[in-house]
């Protein structure tokens, strides 16, 4: 393949993200929302209360802190409520929007209703309203990048929703980890390490896959990022597989490591957007090779 | 019954009209810049930074939200006729010729921008053009790397040269914070007028009109151009079957779209959406099974 191409004086033709470090976090946060929900109610279901009050808290404090983030990044943050003004499935930042707004409201009433001990069928249906709305929270921010003329994210969309949902699962796991004695951490530490492995496989698929437009992964930030997610995810996951269930400080450590790991693998694929779009060989050489196919 | 929603010009029933566009023919472009000011001047755009590129005559670099007319300018040893000729190049040894581009918003058939806009400030006007609803936009971006073309940003006001952007929004004191783009004088169109930079234009290298006519208008001019050995005539936008369904405003270049800094084969992002969602469902799906089968796995 070549990559010798003309351009305009080398400068960009797609723009950068005008998003802010609020974004990357969004996205941390919201995937630590998601799959909180979820992981609330199958300890639920199986009666691990002590699992069942600390997700639902974590998930209901993920989901203030997610809509916060995002105002915070709008450049209108008072118009916050024009997000709600339509529905269109065109565009995944209203339907995530929605999303958003339902699991935020489901969650944080069953959360109030927990502490409050009252209205305990509204809290059920809250808890099960918020388990729903958990997973598309958690993937469609995969999604919702991979629909922009970024080639790193649009090209990769076939592996960004897997790969945002594992992360989250990853970060819920390890989040309830460390918050929850060993005694009744099992789900949430086989969660955690099962949405690394998955985590980290599939990173190396989507790289792998996307070859010359992939290419930013390994540089600058995006690299810098990569390699930070990789050691902290191993390192923590490992640790709670060894150790996790007999230290709680093993627990506490690797579970942070896993954290820290799934922050840092947003920051990895935010950057690689902005390095991706800064390059217009990546915009023009992909299309020069789809217009010779044709 | 179509499982489609109304599309456009439908929406508008008896208030439709006719698709508008512009026709720019780079090939008598001058690069007066007049479209640039006029444009600046009509849509009261802010100034953003006087400097000097080095890059021939060009220092608006880009389309953005305070340029919404961008001229390129291009210069290049090769020769202004296919078969080595061309008025420039017989007056020195070496072939030469100096490309100049009024560029703009596409106003795409398929329109990024507008089908990934959150609020619904982007829409589609009774003429077909794309246009932002200033007093709705609340600054998400999200339409900025969705445009295959990278026309929209973000516009950071007030602020003298030279100022930092606010780290923090201040409220009283904030920066624009909306996106904004070419709006094709939806204005002026109201009225019955053409777009300030076709108005300005001296030598009509941005041509306004309805786009059937535009279109019509090009087919002649390119295969005048072809007869006449221009090297590199082509038209760029003009193909209804195109990634973004064809251009509301295209253009006649006489060399790759990249070398004008445009995307040689752009697509719409949503073109596939349809399949993105399913995969976003499925994985959301799977996300339930991983979580059940950890809670199933035991207490411990």
């Amino acid at each position: 393949m070549t990559t010798e191409m003309q351009s305009y004086y080398g400068r960009p033709i797609v723009k950068e993200p005008v998003w802010q470090p609020e974004i990357p976090f969004y996205f941390f946060f919201g995937g630590i929302a998601g799959a909180s929900a979820v992981l609330h109610l199958g300890a639920r279901l199986t009666g691990n209360r002590t699992l069942a009050r600390r997700t639902l808290f974590i998930g209901a404090a993920a989901d203030v802190v997610g809509p916060a983030l995002l105002i915070s990044d709008l450049g209108r943050p008072e118009r916050f409520l024009n997000m709600l003004r339509v529905f269109k499935v065109t565009s995944p930042m209203s339907v995530g929007s929605w999303t958003l707004f339902i699991s935020g409201g489901a969650s944080n009433t069953a959360a109030v209703l927990e502490l409050l001990g009252k209205l305990k069928s509204v809290k059920v249906a809250a808890e099960i309203v918020s388990a729903a709305a958990g997973p598309p929270l958690t993937t469609y921010t995969g999604t919702l990048i991979a629909d922009t003329a970024i080639p790193v994210w649009h090209e990769g969309r076939h592996e960004l929703p897997w790969l945002f949902g594992a992360s989250a699962l990853a970060s819920a796991g390890a989040a309830a980890a460390m918050s929850v004695p060993s005694a009744d951490a099992g789900p949430a530490r086989r969660l955690a390490i099962g949405g690394v492995v998955a985590e980290l496989g599939l990173m190396e698929a989507m790289q792998h896959r996307l070859g010359f437009v992939g290419e930013v992964y390994k540089q600058g930030d995006a690299g810098r990022y990569g390699r930070i997610s990789k050691l902290c995810t191993a390192t923590g996951a490992a640790l709670l597989a060894t150790l996790g269930k007999r230290s709680r400080a093993a627990a506490i450590g690797g579970g942070a490591l896993v954290l820290a790991g799934e922050l840092a693998l947003r920051w990895s694929v935010f950057r690689a957007g902005f390095q991706s779009a800064r390059d217009p060989r990546y915009v023009v050489i992909p299309q020069r090779e789809r217009k010779a196919r044709v | 019954m179509s499982v489609l929603p109304e599309a456009w010009p439908d929406t508008y029933g008896d208030e439709a009209k006719p698709r508008m566009g512009f026709f720019t023919d780079t090939s008598i472009c001058i690069g007066c810049k007049a479209c640039e000011v006029a444009c600046k001047e009509w849509n009261a755009i802010p100034e953003d930074g006087l400097v000097w590129t080095g890059e021939s005559y060009d220092n608006t670099s880009e389309l953005g939200a305070n340029s919404w007319r961008h001229v390129a300018f291009v210069e290049q040893r090769k020769p202004l006729k296919v078969d080595g000729g061309g008025d420039t190049a017989e007056l020195d040894a070496e072939p030469l010729r100096w490309l100049m581009s009024s560029d703009v918003c596409k106003h795409c058939t398929h329109a990024g921008c507008l089908d990934v806009c959150p609020t619904g400030s982007l829409f589609r006007t009774e003429f077909g053009t794309v246009v932002v609803q200033e007093d709705i936009c609340n600054g998400c971006g999200y339409c900025v790397p969705a445009c295959p073309f990278g026309v929209l940003d973000k516009r950071h006001l007030p602020r003298a040269p030279g100022d930092e952007p606010l780290a923090l929004p201040v409220l009283g004191k904030k920066e624009d914070g909306r996106v904004w783009k070419c709006t094709l004088c939806y204005d002026r169109l109201k009225g019955g007028h053409e777009p300030a930079c076709a108005k300005a234009c001296p030598t009509k290298s941005i041509q306004f009109g309805p786009l059937d006519e535009l279109r019509e208008r090009a087919d002649k001019r390119l295969e005048k151009l072809t007869i006449e050995g221009w090297n590199g005539a082509q038209l760029y936008g003009r193909d209804p079957e195109d990634g973004v369904g064809g251009f509301g405003a295209f253009f006649l270049l006489l060399d790759e779209p990249e070398v004008y800094g445009l995307p040689p084969d752009p697509a719409v992002p949503t073109k596939n959406l349809a399949e993105m969602w399913v995969n976003t469902a499925v994985a959301a799906a799977a996300t339930l099974v991983v979580a059940a089968l950890a809670v199933l796995g035991g207490r411990e």
